[in-house]
């Protein structure tokens, strides 16, 4: 079933056209691999979706992206609603400056979640599925900001899922990281398959080989091809994914 | 002629080092000026009693009230006005040419001169509007004599929030006010709060602006309606109408001494804040 229909999308900043015609698809619980160099809009695409480019000044989409059947390109989407669908975990991880508790329950208060109970059990939970529980369930209200790069990292992940959503964004989730954490993210995202549906960026395609069902590799704004895994690393139908898969640039 | 490295660098460190100490020196000299010749007039009657014979016996005790409702007043006033336009500026715009005009208007706001502000508040708040020589005026005279500072302190303490704050309150489902309100505004706290304790020091200190809209009777004001002196304007009446030297010397230490306590204080609170929040 598919989860997230992209057609013809383009995106702008000012006159740049950082996405052409970008078409794709993603199915319902899969993981989506993005590759592609630095600057082939990747990152762009990925913050398309729940539409945080607009944030930054001079942005212009072009295109429609479905989501779930419904366009949300369309103005009148709440984009409350959107972000909390499609949760984000950034590049470099950015836990606010308050208690691990009060990072996870960030965005469940927003959505009006009261009672101690009903947060605390969430709160364990959401932990608990990205094996951090143990780690600092006797810190709980200590500051998030002295946690080690990579247990921030997996505490913005629980953050997400904190939300609820349906879909989990990754914008290089692991570019900081040493291969340890690397590897303790790569594991839940596994777990996390069966119950959502991921897109992770990644500069690192062995990462992309590791974890994603199918890949998608972007060049200069272009998608220059998508298709299952296995198939883009043993037998890619474009010369150009060849030579990034391979190494030869990028 | 050139000069050996390790020369010009001895050379250059006994120039930043005086500098510095020259800097220091007049500072201490100053204050440690005024608290000698200002402390031995200092008791707890002068500090409680109301000011008898134009201030050339008695206490201080309704400059002190004065000085407080006025700074109070240009607070509650200047506070919300310039945090506003900050938040305005900072999160609810794009870059524009508006937003520069707004800016630059600011920063010329802060170099003029606080007796033009005085006539200002005296032609606009006493005159026009009808407040008389009143706290009222004073303060919204001061209030606007301050608003530039917080308004530039405030923003770029805003602007020293790091981008993927917002961006993280925005992913997880925050409205733009909620993303102030919760992230931005508890980061940006000390930057802000810096900004109101510099204008609490102007607004205490001020003379020339309070002589003209707050006026400079002596009884203990009764409303924001009644006029009333500062202690900055007592020690000037005082000194230039050579009342009592003394009593002038004893207002300006207690004037010193409270603009020290208001930064202790609020140093102090800070500290307990940040502690808190990171």
């Amino acid at each position: 079933m598919t989860g997230i229909r992209v057609r013809d999308l383009s995106h702008f900043f000012g006159p740049v056209r950082v996405l052409k015609d970008i078409n794709l698809e993603v199915e319902k619980n899969e993981i989506l691999g993005v590759i592609g160099p630095a600057g082939s809009g990747k990152s762009t695409f990925l913050r398309s979706l729940n539409r945080l480019n607009e944030l930054v000044q001079g942005s212009r989409t072009e295109g429609v992206i479905e989501i779930d059947g419904r366009d949300i390109t369309r103005p009148g989407t709440s984009l409350v609603e959107l972000r909390r669908r499609l949760g984000m975990v950034f590049a470099v991880p950015v836990p606010l400056p308050r208690s691990i508790y009060e990072n996870l329950a960030f965005g469940p208060r927003l959505a009006g979640a009261r009672g101690k109970e009903k947060l605390d059990a969430l709160v364990r939970n959401c932990l608990e599925q990205t094996a951090l529980w143990t780690e600092v369930k006797d810190r709980l209200n200590q500051s998030a900001l002295k946690l080690s790069g990579g247990q921030q990292q997996r505490l913005c992940v629980a953050r997400v899922l904190a939300l609820k959503p349906d879909y989990i964004l990754l914008d290089e989730p692991t570019s900081g990281l040493d291969p340890v954490s690397t590897m303790k993210i790569e594991d839940s995202l596994r777990s996390l398959k069966n119950d959502y549906t991921i897109v992770l960026v990644t500069n690192n395609t062995k990462q992309a080989a590791r974890v994603s069902d199918r890949t998608a590799f972007f060049l200069a704004g272009e998608l220059v091809e998508v298709g299952p895994t296995e198939r883009m690393f043993t037998a890619p139908s474009d010369r150009r994914t060849e030579d990034y898969i391979s190494g030869r640039f990028g | 002629m050139r000069v050996h490295p390790r020369l010009e660098q001895r050379l250059v460190k006994v120039v930043l080092w005086s500098m510095t100490a020259i800097t220091v020196f007049v500072l201490l000299f100053i204050v440690a000026y005024i608290l000698r010749r200002g402390l031995p007039v200092l008791s707890l009657s002068f500090l409680t009693e109301n000011p008898h014979e134009m201030g050339r016996t008695g206490g201080i005790f309704s400059t002190i009230v004065g000085t407080l409702a006025l700074t109070a007043m240009a607070l509650a006033v200047a506070t919300p006005l310039g945090v506003g336009t900050a938040i305005f500026l900072n999160e609810y715009t794009w870059e524009s040419r508006l937003t520069r005009i707004i800016r630059f208007g600011a920063d010329c706001l802060a170099g003029i001169p606080s007796i033009i502000f005085g006539l200002f508040g005296f032609i606009l708040f006493v005159i026009k509007l009808g407040f008389g020589w009143s706290i009222l005026s004073g303060g919204l005279t001061l209030a606007f004599m301050i608003l530039p500072t917080i308004i530039r302190t405030s923003e770029e303490a805003l602007r020293s929030v790091p981008r993927s704050y917002r961006e993280v309150s925005m992913s997880l489902g925050s409205t733009k006010w909620q993303m102030v309100t919760r992230v931005v505004l508890p980061s940006a706290l000390p930057g802000i709060v810096t900004g109101v304790i510099l204008s609490v020091g102007r607004s205490i200190g001020e003379t020339a602006a309070v002589i003209f809209t707050a006026g400079s009777a002596l009884r203990l004001p009764t409303s924001i309606f009644s006029s009333s002196r500062t202690m900055s304007v007592h020690f000037y009446i005082l000194a230039r109408e050579g009342i009592s030297m003394p009593n002038a010397y004893g207002t300006a230490a207690v004037l010193v001494l409270s603009i020290l306590l208001v930064n202790i204080v609020t140093y102090r609170l800070m500290h307990r804040f940040i502690r808190k929040y990171s």
